[in-house]
């Protein structure tokens, strides 16, 4: 077997998968906030200011890339659960429900930044245009996600239940998306494509890139570390559990020696 | 088979509907209720209520039809005929299909005939009954289908009251979104087609598909 295929297989393994996460997650949090630094101080200090907003615009570099991580979070959580309905993975599952909190609160960092920028940029905190409410109504869907996952005893059918109605709530997404295009919006126009010419200046741009991946790595070290506790959880009973927490617990009673 | 087995569910859903006629009528004497605290909320001037008359009777339809939610697959539920459904040699989306068309017809058409006095309650203008009437004809199966979903998500839960709002809102918002502005756009003077067009758009699709998710949430719920 390609050795490749081998290791995805194998990380289908919960004891597998929790070495996996153990050893992976501190490295994408590290990362993150290394990037995320660098993406933060160039935001603030060496971007020009822009001609017209000034320097409030400078959260931006928050405020996009949170949303473009909402969404897509969003249709991973999906693309997750749609794996475990059709498949039965156990860990796609709890990837899929994993992914739920983070991307939560990637949505509500989006409202909470847009509605700061949006005070002096509109003169409004709010406004029920076709971009704000499709968000708003995507963080009610996180929100259902959880609130069903967590409603239903039977961890593997909760799972399922909630994966079923990230599935179906996944038509919001190109609604949130194209919302700018087809309604006549306060929120701004498409600004920035991934196959055309952006509208973005040049020297604006390398911090922009910077957070949309120091987010992201942030985004999978958080789904390493929710994914690994809920393995342990539902793998409660189990030997390997027991070993590792015998072991921690080893650990412990020498340090506290 | 499919017809025979919709003629027999039908038959069912009417023969259990007939023998409670009195709950036939709380949805329409919820709206009734939502409508009578909405005017006195406003104040009860007339000037005040037209302007809001048809968003309010949305609302309405839509809170009654949340409500009434809880009966679509309960009783079922509870008794096993839900298994025997799952177990029937016809597509389990079909059932789903037919049960929540004679919910709509149970709960959703009688609002439907009562809009018009319940407009009158809140001073609605004549001129947006037709359209209010249409966008409600489109809105509610639609509401329906998408609760069903839902409400199949939650079957067997034994407290899932607030739990279904929470699921079922964030779907008929744009349901809502549409309803309510094509009668604003008619108010408006323009032509609400585009609105409505949606609306059936929507309604077709989840025709085909919010059966086939229902039935899957209801396997997913009953394993």
């Amino acid at each position: 077997m390609h050795p490749l295929v081998r290791w995805f297989h194998q990380l289908g393994s919960p004891p597998y998968f929790d070495r996996f996460a153990a050893r992976w997650a501190p490295v994408s949090y590290v990362l993150a906030v290394l990037v995320m630094a660098y993406g933060l101080w160039a935001a603030l200090f060496q971007v020009p200011a822009d001609y017209q907003q000034g320097d409030s615009f400078r959260i931006l570099y928050i405020h996009v890339p949170s949303a473009w991580m909402s969404l897509f979070v969003f249709g991973l959580m999906a693309f997750y659960a749609a794996i475990a309905l059709v498949w039965r993975i156990k860990l796609c599952e709890i990837l899929a429900m994993a992914c739920a909190a983070p991307g939560a609160a990637f949505t509500l960092i989006t409202l909470a930044t847009g509605s700061i920028w949006g005070k002096p940029m509109w003169g409004t905190w709010w406004d029920w245009d076709p971009r704000l409410t499709t968000e708003l109504i995507l963080l009610f869907l996180y929100l259902g996600v959880i609130g069903l996952y967590n409603a239903i005893e039977d961890r593997r059918a909760a799972a399922r239940a909630a994966g079923l109605l990230a599935i179906v709530g996944v038509a919001l997404l190109p609604v949130i998306r194209y919302s700018v295009v087809w309604w006549n919006s306060l929120h701004q126009g498409q600004t920035i494509s991934l196959f055309g010419q952006s509208h973005m200046d040049a020297s604006m741009l390398p911090p922009l890139f910077a957070m949309i991946v120091a987010t992201k790595l942030w985004f999978v070290g958080s789904l390493l570390t929710r994914a690994r506790a809920d393995n342990l959880r539902r793998e409660a009973g189990k030997d390997w559990v027991l070993r590792q927490a015998q072991g921690t617990l080893t650990q412990v009673k020498e340090a506290a020696r | 088979m499919m017809r025979q087995a919709a003629l027999a569910l039908i038959a069912r859903d009417t023969r259990l509907l007939w023998r409670r006629r009195g709950d036939a009528l709380q949805p329409a004497l919820f709206a009734l209720l939502v409508v009578v605290l909405f005017a006195l909320a406003l104040g009860g001037e007339a000037r005040a209520l037209e302007r809001v008359a048809a968003p309010v009777l949305w609302l309405a339809v839509l809170l009654a039809g949340l409500l009434s939610l809880d009966t679509l697959f309960r009783g079922d539920a509870e008794d096993g005929s839900l298994e025997q459904w799952m177990l029937a040699p016809v597509p389990l989306s079909w059932l789903v299909l037919v049960r929540t068309f004679m919910h709509w017809a149970t709960t959703a058409l009688p609002l439907l005939i009562a809009t018009p006095l319940l407009g009158e309650l809140l001073h609605l203008p004549r001129a947006q009954l037709p359209v209010l009437l249409a966008s409600l004809a489109l809105g509610t199966p639609l509401l329906s289908l998408l609760g069903a979903v839902v409400a199949a998500l939650t079957v067997g839960m034994r407290r899932s009251g607030i739990l279904v709002a929470l699921l079922a809102l964030p779907l008929y918002v744009p349901v809502l979104v549409f309803g309510a502005g094509s009668v604003a756009v008619a108010a408006q003077g323009l032509d609400a087609t585009a609105p409505l067009l949606l609306l059936g758009a929507g309604l077709v699709l989840s025709l085909v598909l919010a059966p086939l998710a229902a039935a899957a949430a209801i396997r997913i719920a009953l394993t």
